[in-house]
């Protein structure tokens, strides 16, 4: 299959201000595979994230979406394949309760009333916060706000789901849970994070990105074992590699 | 505690409030909306000198505290807090109004204190029954009964933002005035400068993350249109609910109920 696939060629971004946050990263995503972004703070992982489903457009350079190339066009097309889970909560959970915010994407979609309760129903269960779902946001606890968030992206069944730091500031039991949840999602993963351990129990693949490029990329269990590479990336080997 | 972290308190814990269940809270929010504006019609239209027919009308507050398992403490504060404002209004009307009007044992009550009793009554009445209205009906409740009473659409998901922002915004403040406390020690005003710069800090983080909601919304196929699914259903309860009480609102407001009591008695 090709539709799943995510395929950024010199893609170059800079900001509104100047900042030159991508400079020339290229990769491709195949169907199914679950891949991890790694690198310091400010080298760009959430400016990549913000290009996959057309939030930002590359100021140089392609992005592919299955068959779709992103431009202004295709990105709301594109926005329906690739669900992107933000860093903060608070910025996607933008209606009043957890069950209006879940329903909110089926709803534009077109579904019969009872189609949107079912998948909504789905989706919260999946993500362990189904009683929650007559809660406002704001009487949630972070780890709970993003669940609500993760079954928001998934209830519009995207193709390929993209997370932003999902397991910043999560306790132990919400980190194990959110693990448990991306392994039992079957299509394309990519996820960016400090959280070594859980890019090295989620992903097969790992991309290093260093100042705006692709400083390496390869399957997970190498990168996270290269102790020099790690080091030059403000990286610390995982935890469950640390004890051999 | 900072004074504006003791607010957002305040209103969270309304916010909290109008989560729990209870009889009330399962009502129709369209029929709250409904009994409580006909019983703040029915209290504002007495006549001006009028006290002891009013005060029956008690009954429906103090129902909708105790079913509805409010604090009265939570009332009573809210009550004195907006006093001072209706004390205003009424005060100068014993100076005003001197005419006599009762007179209890060569004891002469002028109608100005009287007129200033009517209205401290029927305050605390109106005040007590929107408070409680807003305790027992959660935000979104509200809105939803609002729409489906046909206020335009554009205005209910205005407010809808309203709330789901408020609380998101008074946090981001409170956080803020906390830093800036934490290492202005006991300066007790900010200067002008550093108020403007907070402002200025909130106003842009607020433009920043309006637009994050807005992709966020494209990207969940947002098309210029809200669906809400209706999830309020008259039932035959809220029916009874809302006869019952009306209709004793009507009896209290047409007959001088404490009196015919009071005759019937003595
Ligand atoms: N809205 C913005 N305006 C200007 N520069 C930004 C903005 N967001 C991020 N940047 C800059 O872009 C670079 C990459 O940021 P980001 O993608 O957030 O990094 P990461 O997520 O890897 O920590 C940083 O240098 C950051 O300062
Ligand atoms: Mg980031």
């Amino acid at each position: 299959m090709s539709h799943h696939i995510v395929e950024f060629k010199d893609v170059y971004y800079t900001y509104p201000d100047g900042t030159e946050a991508l400079k020339g990263v290229t990769f491709r995503i195949h169907h199914g595979e679950s891949v991890g972004i790694v690198g310091a703070n400010g080298t760009g992982k959430s400016t990549l994230i913000l290009q996959m489903n057309g939030f930002l457009l590359p100021t140089a350079g392609t992005i592919r979406i299955g068959d779709l190339q992103l431009d202004k066009k295709t990105r709301s097309e594109i926005g329906k394949k690739v669900g992107v889970v933000f860093q903060n909560p608070d910025d996607q959970l933008f209606m009043p309760t957890v069950f209006d915010d879940v329903s909110f994407g089926p709803l534009n979609m077109g579904l019969t009333i009872e189609r949107v309760i079912e998948r909504v129903d789905e989706a919260l269960r999946t993500a362990g916060c189904y009683e929650l779902r007559d809660r406002p946001p704001h009487h949630l606890s972070l780890g709970q706000k993003r669940a609500v968030t993760i079954a928001a992206v998934i209830s519009m069944q995207p193709d390929i789901l993209a997370m932003d730091e999902p397991a910043a500031s999560l306790d132990p039991k919400a980190r194990r849970q959110l693990i448990t949840l991306l392994k039992g999602f079957k299509h394309t993963k990519i996820i960016t994070s400090h959280d070594l351990d859980l890019i090295l129990d989620v992903c097969e693949r790992c991309i290093v990105i260093a100042n705006g490029k692709v400083k390496a990329d390869g399957p997970a269990r190498e990168i996270l074992l290269n102790q020099q590479l790690l080091d030059e990336n403000n990286l610390e080997l995982p935890l469950s590699l640390q004890r051999r | 505690m900072l004074a504006f972290d003791k607010e957002y308190f305040n209103i969270g814990f309304l916010d909290t409030l109008s989560y729990k269940h209870s009889f009330v809270h399962s009502l129709d929010p369209r029929i709250k909306l409904l009994t409580t504006l006909a019983f703040i019609l029915c209290v504002v239209s007495f006549p001006k000198y009028e006290v002891f027919q009013i005060i029956p009308f008690f009954f429906f507050p103090v129902f909708i505290l105790s079913a509805g398992n409010i604090p009265l403490k939570f009332i009573l504060k809210k009550l004195l807090v907006v006093s001072p404002f209706v004390l205003f209004v009424g005060v100068f009307n014993p100076v005003f109004d001197t005419e006599a009007i009762y007179s209890l044992n060569g004891f002469v009550i002028s109608k100005g204190w009287v007129s200033l009793l009517s209205i401290m009554i029927r305050f605390i009445l109106t005040v007590s029954a929107a408070f409680l209205l807003i305790a027992t009906t959660s935000f979104m409740g509200l809105c939803l009964a609002l729409e489906r009473m046909k206020v335009p659409k554009v205005f209910v998901v205005q407010l809808l933002f309203l709330y789901r922002y408020l609380f998101v915004l008074a946090g981001e403040t409170m956080r803020l005035i906390r830093a800036v406390n934490m290492r202005a020690f006991d300066r007790k005003n900010l200067s002008i400068k550093l108020f403007v710069s907070i402002t200025g800090t909130l106003f842009m983080k607020t433009i920043e993350r309006s637009e994050r909601i807005y992709q966020a919304m494209c990207s969940r196929g947002f098309d210029g249109e809200i669906r809400l699914l209706k999830r309020y259903k008259i039932n035959f309860t809220d029916t009874v609910f809302a006869l019952a009480t009306i209709t004793v609102f009507i009896i209290l407001r047409k007959y001088d109920i404490t009196n015919m009591l009071g005759r019937a008695l003595g």
